[in-house]
């Protein structure tokens, strides 16, 4: 039933007048070929000196010069190792389990290497917890390649030896010993027990060392608030598979909140199974990744949240509490009271709202319900930051107290909202270290910069949740004159032993507990068996009082009285958030994560304030399209308690709650980057006192910014089946030929299915193997790891913003983002209808303005695009030159070498999935991205070729990986079992929502989810016969 | 060829057991009655087949050098023959028993224990070392490359004078001939004929006439366009294809005397050819292994070949490559170590196959079970390797749609082969009939 919904995919799609939505509904490319603007122009071709004769003898001589030079070909060299590694095979990849333990990302990984170079981040399976590898774990390995890294030690702008680093650092932390002034060490989040352990063993060589630990996001209010309940400062565990009810305020648990890692548990609960899935709910202001997810999502101000956590508690304690919410937010608590009450045990609240409050408010309500989806017995480790630390640090420093300081994986001069501060401090500490593995803010401003090794090159450990170890183990030898942190710590205590033998002495003696070493490092992780755990629960038990429910009830009930009381600083209320793509920044100078379109806005290269289009109108800030199909936006001001930040692009979010805006940190880094990649504003200066909510105050500037936004370069071009979802009850209790409806021809005069007609003769494909691609609409949160990941496998290039803008983006993978509102606007139609007099209950003066405005708060779903290889694929009959053609295994196949660019491929694709390379984007100036230089080349995946300029590409159903898996097979002489066969896509998905198979093969998943009732096809009335099938979303929303 | 060069070595080894057998019947006397005891031919056997590895007779190399070890040993250690038997059997056994000359040597050679070999009995031992007393043969290769390279010469001279005679014999010829049709002539005029006035009258030249003959003028063109054509695609059709091509590489690297004369396996050295796509150019510690031991060329104990000398072919020559490898693999072949200073080998590389072809040696040479020589050529007769295919994409087809898919005892293949020789009506599937015609096998 819900196929009538309307769909769009930006706010101005919705305007019947917009000139170029309608030139985009037309035409195929937005830009037309400049054809006039060279030849157009007579006086220009008059005046040239170039006249036509010349250009044909230009032409000629350099058509024979071309061939002539191609008759010799240039002499290759083959160097052949002196010594070769007894583990190398030149053409065989190695896999290395290792952790990503940056102070952000948190994840167990494999890392695929070729010939001792890493190319490409896997997850790994074998991990409990964070095994998935979401997308900027996919892009680090190129960060590993950035050819701006730090690549030895420096001292005021001149490179030093480690040597003389050493010996000046050693001199000074022996002259500070008995000096009364403290060594202050300033890192990110280890979670390590080697790096604790070797840091106590610091402390106590040098005396008053102090550790100071903070996080460039901070999480400070949650660790906190499970400190003061649990005694420990640590965050909680959730489980979202296992829940049945979720209810969010403000919490983006799908992206980056507390560390992310629980979107896959998510996804598991919302794919329905006999007839049940988990019901989501979100109250948030900023329109996120998890919020486009919810089933149900209302959007409040960061202030309305605060009261609706509020009134939640009270109501399911039975009694009532004041504060002022709207009514529709009032009735979405009393819904979400009722769910929970039936499914007590399997309801989980959680927030993200930086407030002691509120967190504590959280993790009692979970507590009370009993939530099996709730652990705080093992809880989480990987944020650690203590604001009051740092503010402490700070005063020590500008009172002299602090002797040297040395700092590890953090960017204070960029990160810190009091960064000017900071700098003042910092002069008055007589040795200022900065680890890291670029030239920063930081290095800029202390005394030493000391090259950090990347986590690729770095042994390591980490806790991520209590009991659960993971290790961190280098995958290619320092590339540079570089050094981890640890070792330089251990040779600053004159230990002659290396960072390894130090973290196995400790995993041998606190950790392994009798288990294999080499077992260990071989799986990247390690699960302690229950005996720490259960020694944890006895301990806390005992202490804490674990069992009784109510045991800081006090606090509870005046966190809520508080809460209730939440009142706005006037002006504007701002959400600071994280980008997936980018998240705090570190990694601001990886191309591809900065290509890397948001999956909500799809706007790359770029952070911007979203705004409400009910603010925008007050404070006339617009978005234009441009004639090129570009989105232009106004300039806003920011100020928060005094501090501006100018210049701010702004965007008309749907969704985005009226009174608040939102703006994502990590963007507007400046020291040390290429010019591409200065990007955004930072919006540092902004996050005062670590929280992530502000009262602002927004003010328009002239000037409109151009954004490299892929929002409307395709329309659906009013197919509107493109997506299909229904609800939770008609999937439960209706036939799927009513939600799943198969699109109608006519054949002789009679309305027949669409999949029954056929203009070709079908081959036979029953024979060998027959891939096809699942993707579950349900599953799918949008996230990008696949995009990412495509990028990183198949050595798809990076155009750059500009580029971008022009629609010539290279992704193979795209995910497509609709807004929808509810069905075609009936509700609005029969209101219109009753209208009766100007005034009253029904008059039309007020009830047009009640009328619902889709932007608002729309629903949103995801959906991944990639070549859907078609059986009967258009593109294959319209290519002159038979460049792309079909295999037999199902893919469609595009061969680089015989394309001659004329496009029509991509002209008769009607999925708009085939992408032509405009330009070289490779040892290009213009393109100054990896695979301009040596060092950035080096992650090139040496299986599929790196394609030239004026031909089309596109997805290739990874037929590398396919082809491998089958000669493995071969080779070994036995039958390919189900699962074996994977696509980039499919292997970066920890959510499960892109299942790749082979469809002969009938005890395959993939052959099981074919015969779904929830299968459909891309666009199936046009008779393509595609491999790639999706699932129809499914939303657990009744009320719809 | 192959039964050749298995002919030329049986003969070597004959006439090398020959000379040795000469020159040790006349050492023999001159000997010690113990060494008399062994069979310096026997011996040789044994020592090449156990001792070799590590030992020569005239030089260090893991192990001492071995010649007159007896007399050395007895006059400098004072050790009898029954010391050399203990330590040949048990040489762990010895140095562990204290003795302080198995400790001293144990510790002079790094350490290495000498491999024990309890299989050789007294009389073995006795052989060998009746084999290391006996001098080692003096090499009759100079000689015998002298007088090879006289006879050489004297051919050459024969042809010279044979072209000459027959330079002045084709000279008497054209001489006799303008004599003859200066009498001729003379007899013309004197019977009164015009020969000028004769040439008039019989017409046209040959060209003229030709030319004035449009429909001969049009098919010429025709086929000298026709031809032009031909021969101006097969010219552009070569372009980029490196067929043949043989470029002279940093060490002279002979896969005649490795895969054809000492009938190494190819795999051997290119060992990921079996598991990779590629074949691998071998690591100098694959060379190593073997050349270690083998220090110097002494392939050919006639001499070498008289198309050899004249490409400089000589053993010193292939002995000086070898060097070569050393030098590069950072080997020092005094002490019999590694000196860590290594330059790696820049090999030309022969077969380019273009970046946009996805080739996979494993597919071809494990899965298919298809010989190196199938695309390689005869490689082990090759002095310098060339590319002997042409690698073009019109040879890569041809060859799947001639060549039958292995599917024995593959269960891979099982079912697929099953159900499409079915569906195509043969018994046996050839490659493209696989699939192995599809675009995107090949190209991604």
């Amino acid at each position: 039933m819900a196929s009538n919904k309307k769909y769009w995919k930006s706010e101005a799609e919705l305007n019947p007048n917009d000139s170029i939505v309608e030139a985009l509904r037309q035409n195929e490319f937005v830009e037309e070929i400049p054809v006039d603007e060279f030849l157009g122009d007579k006086e220009k071709l008059s005046s040239t000196n170039t006249n036509r004769r010349d250009f044909l003898k230009y032409v000629g001589f350099s058509t024979a010069a071309a061939s002539l030079a191609a008759c010799e070909g240039p002499v290759k060299k083959s160097i052949p190792y002196v010594v070769q590694p007894e583990r190398i095979i030149p053409g065989v990849a190695n896999y290395y389990a290792t952790t990503i333990a940056n102070g952000f990302d948190f994840a167990s990984v494999l890392v695929k290497t070729r010939e001792g170079r890493p190319i490409k981040i896997e997850n790994n399976t074998d991990a409990k917890v964070n095994g998935g590898a979401n997308a900027r774990v996919q892009g680090s390995v190129l960060s590993l390649y950035d050819s701006t890294r730090l690549q030895g030690p420096v001292k005021g702008g001149e490179a030093i030896e480690w040597s003389a680093l050493d010996a000046d650092v050693k001199a000074k932390l022996n002259a500070l010993k008995g000096s009364g002034k403290q060594i202050a060490l300033l890192t990110q989040t280890y979670a390590s027990p080697s790096t604790s352990k070797l840091i106590a063993e610091f402390k106590e060589m040098y005396g008053s060392v102090n550790h100071v630990v903070y996080d460039a996001i901070s999480e400070d209010a949650a660790l906190t608030a499970f400190e003061a309940r649990y005694g420990e400062r640590a965050l909680a565990d959730y489980d979202f598979e296992k829940a049945e009810v979720i209810v969010s305020f403000g919490a983006d648990f799908l992206a980056d909140w507390q560390g992310g890692g629980y979107d896959s548990g998510y996804s598991k609960g919302r794919v329905p199974k006999n007839g049940k899935m988990s019901k989501h709910v979100q109250f948030e202001a900023n329109m996120s990744l998890t919020g486009a997810n919810a089933d149900k999502r209302v959007a409040l101000t960061p202030m309305q949240q605060k009261i609706a956590l509020a009134k939640l508690y009270a109501k399911l304690n039975g009694t009532s509490i004041g504060g002022e919410i709207p009514e529709y937010a009032q009735q979405a608590i009393d819904a979400v009271v009722a769910e929970i009450d039936k499914n007590k045990g399997a309801a989980v609240v959680v927030t993200g709202l930086q407030d002691v409050n509120a967190q504590a408010v959280v993790l009692a309500i979970n507590e009370s319900l009993g939530s099996k989806s709730y652990d705080a017995k093992a809880p989480k480790y990987i944020r650690q930051g203590s604001v009051k630390g740092l503010n402490a640090l700070v005063a020590d420093m500008k009172s002299g107290h602090v002797g040297a300081l040395i700092m590890d994986g953090v960017n204070p001069m960029y990160t810190l909202p009091n960064a000017s501060e900071f700098e003042e401090a910092l002069g008055k500490v007589d040795l200022s270290v900065s680890f890291s593995t670029s030239w920063n803010e930081t290095t800029e401003v202390t005394q030493y910069a000391a090259a950090a090794n990347h986590y690729l090159e770095s042994w390591g450990d980490t806790e991520i949740k209590k009991g659960h170890y993971s290790l961190i183990q280098p995958t290619i030898k320092e590339l540079f004159d570089t050094r981890q942190f640890q070792t330089a710590l251990l040779a600053w205590m004159d230990s002659d032993k290396s960072y390894y033998d130090y973290i196995k002495e400790t995993w041998d003696a606190d950790v392994l507990g009798g288990a294999d070493w080499n077992q260990a490092l071989h799986d990247g992780v390690y699960v302690s068996g229950s005996n720490s755990i259960d020694q944890f629960v006895e301990t806390v038990a005992s202490t804490v009082g674990l069992d009784e429910v109510d045991t800081s009830g006090v606090d509870v009930s005046s966190a809520v009285r508080n809460l209730s009381k939440a009142v706005s600083g006037g002006g504007m209320e701002l959400t600071l958030y994280s980008k997936v793509g980018m998240g705090d920044g570190q990694q601001a100078g990886n191309p591809w994560l900065q290509e890397f379109p948001d999956p909500i806005s799809r706007v790359s290269w770029d952070n911007y304030v979203t705004v409400s289009k009910a603010d925008a109108i007050t404070l006339e800030l617009v978005n234009e399209h441009a004639a090129n199909g570009g989105l232009d936006g106004s300039y806003a001001k920011l100020t928060v308690n005094g501090v501006t930040v100018d210049n701010v692009p702004v965007l008309i979010q749907p969704g985005q709650a009226p009174g608040s805006i939102g703006l994502a940190l990590g963007y507007g880094r400046s020291v040390g980057m290429k010019e591409e990649m200065k990007t955004g504003v930072n919006a540092y200066p902004l996050y005062q006192g670590f929280n992530n909510v502000q009262s602002v105050t927004i003010e328009k500037t002239a000037g409109m910014h151009e954004f490299a936004c892929i929002q409307l370069h395709n329309t659906l071009m009013g197919r509107g089946d493109i997506i299909k979802e229904t609800t939770l009850e008609i999937f439960n209790t209706k036939d799927h030929a009513e939600w799943n409806k198969v699109p109608m021809v006519s054949l002789d005069h009679q309305e027949v299915e669409a999949t029954s007609v056929d203009l070709w003769d079908s081959f036979d494909r029953s024979i060998g193997h027959h891939f096809n691609m699942s993707i579950d609409l349900n599953a799918c949160t949008g996230c990008g790891a696949c995009v990412v990941a495509c990028s990183a496998e198949n050595n798809v290039p990076v155009v750059g913003k500009e580029e971008v803008r022009r629609s010539r983006d290279m992704h193979w993978l795209r995910i497509d983002r609709y807004y929808s509102s509810e069905d075609t606007f009936e509700a609005d139609n029969t209101k219109k209808e009753e209208f009766d007099g100007l005034s009253g209950d029904k008059g039309s003066l007020g009830g047009f303005g009640e009328l619902e405005d889709p932007a608002t708060n729309p629903q949103v779903a995801f959906q991944p695009v990639m070549c859907q290889h078609c059986n009967h694929a258009p593109c294959e009959t319209v290519c002159p030159v038979a460049a792309t053609s079909h295999g037999r295994q199902g893919q469609n196949q595009m061969a680089y070498n015989r394309c001659v660019g004329t496009r029509y491929c991509a002209n008769n694709c009607p999925y708009k999935v085939r992408r032509f390379n405009w330009f070289l984007y490779n040892n290009n100036d213009e393109f100054d991205f990896h695979m301009n230089n040596d060092l950035g080349k080096m992650v090139i995946n040496p299986d599929v070729t790196v394609r030239s300029r004026g031909v089309i590409e596109k997805c290739s159903m990874c037929i590398q990986k396919t082809q491998k898996t089958i000669l493995d097979a071969k080779r070994d002489g036995r039958v390919i079992k189900d699962g074996e066969f994977q696509t980039a896509c499919s292997m970066a998905c920890s959510n499960g929502a892109i299942v790749f198979g082979d469809v002969n093969d009938k005890e395959s998943k993939v052959a099981e989810l074919k015969e779904s009732d929830r299968m459909y096809h891309l666009l199936e009335h046009v008779g393509t016969k595609p491999n790639v099938f999706y699932h129809v979303k499914v939303r657990n929303n009744n009320e719809a | 060829m192959k039964k050749v060069t298995y002919r030329n070595q049986i003969s070597r080894v004959l006439g090398v057991s020959l000379v040795v057998f000469l020159l040790f019947s006349g050492a023999i006397f001159g000997q010690d009655e113990a060494a008399a005891a062994g069979d310096p031919a026997k011996g040789k056997a044994l020592f090449n087949q156990n001792c070799a590895a590590c030992h020569a007779l005239n030089r260090k190399m893991t192990g001492p050098a071995l010649a007159n070890v007896e007399s050395r040993l007895s006059e400098d250690e004072g050790l009898d023959r029954e010391w050399i038997y203990a330590w040949v059997k048990n040489s762990p056994g010895v140095i562990k028993s204290g003795d302080d000359y198995a400790n001293k040597v144990f510790n002079e050679y790094n350490q290495a224990p000498m491999t024990a070999f309890p299989t050789l009995s007294n009389g073995d031992i006795d052989n060998i070392l009746a084999y290391t007393a006996a001098p080692p043969p003096e090499p009759v290769v100079a000689e015998a490359a002298v007088a090879e390279e006289g006879s050489g010469d004297s051919s050459g001279i024969s042809n010279e004078l044979i072209l000459g005679a027959l330079v002045i014999i084709f000279g008497l010829l054209v001489m006799m001939l303008v004599l003859v049709q200066r009498t001729l002539r003379r007899i013309a005029v004197a019977n009164g004929l015009d020969l000028e006035k004769e040439k008039a009258e019989r017409g046209l030249p040959l060209w003229k006439a030709f030319a004035q003959n449009q429909f001969l003028v049009l098919v010429t063109v025709v086929l000298l366009l026709l031809s032009g054509a031909y021969f101006a695609y097969g010219w552009l059709m070569q372009v980029g294809v490196d067929q043949g091509y043989m470029p002279i590489q940093e060490i002279h690297y002979s896969h005649k005397i490795h895969a054809g004369d000492n009938k190494i396996d190819c795999k051997y050295c290119h060992s990921s050819a079996r598991v990779s796509k590629h074949s691998g150019i071998p690591s100098l510690n694959v060379c190593m292994n073997c050349h270690k031991s083998i220090y110097e060329y002494k392939g050919n104990a006639e001499g070498p070949s008289k198309e050899d000398l004249a490409n400089g072919y000589t053993n010193e020559f292939y002995t000086g490559e070898i060097k070569k490898l050393y030098k590069a693999v950072g080997w020092d072949e005094d002490n019999q170590s590694y000196t860590g200073e290594s330059k790696p080998v820049e090999w030309v590389r022969i077969h380019n196959l273009p970046d946009l072809v996805y080739f996979n040696h494993s597919q071809h040479v494990s899965v298919a079970g298809i010989e190196c020589q199938t695309c390689h050529g005869p490689v082990e007769e090759m002095e310098i390797m060339y590319q002997y295919a042409p690698l073009t994409m019109g040879w890569c087809i041809n060859c799947h749609r001639e060549t039958n898919v292995k599917v024995e005892d593959n269960e891979y293949y099982a079912k697929i082969h099953e159900e499409l020789s079915k569906k195509y009506g043969v018994e046996e599937l050839t490659a493209a009939q696989m699939g192995g015609l599809e675009c995107g096998k090949c190209h991604y």
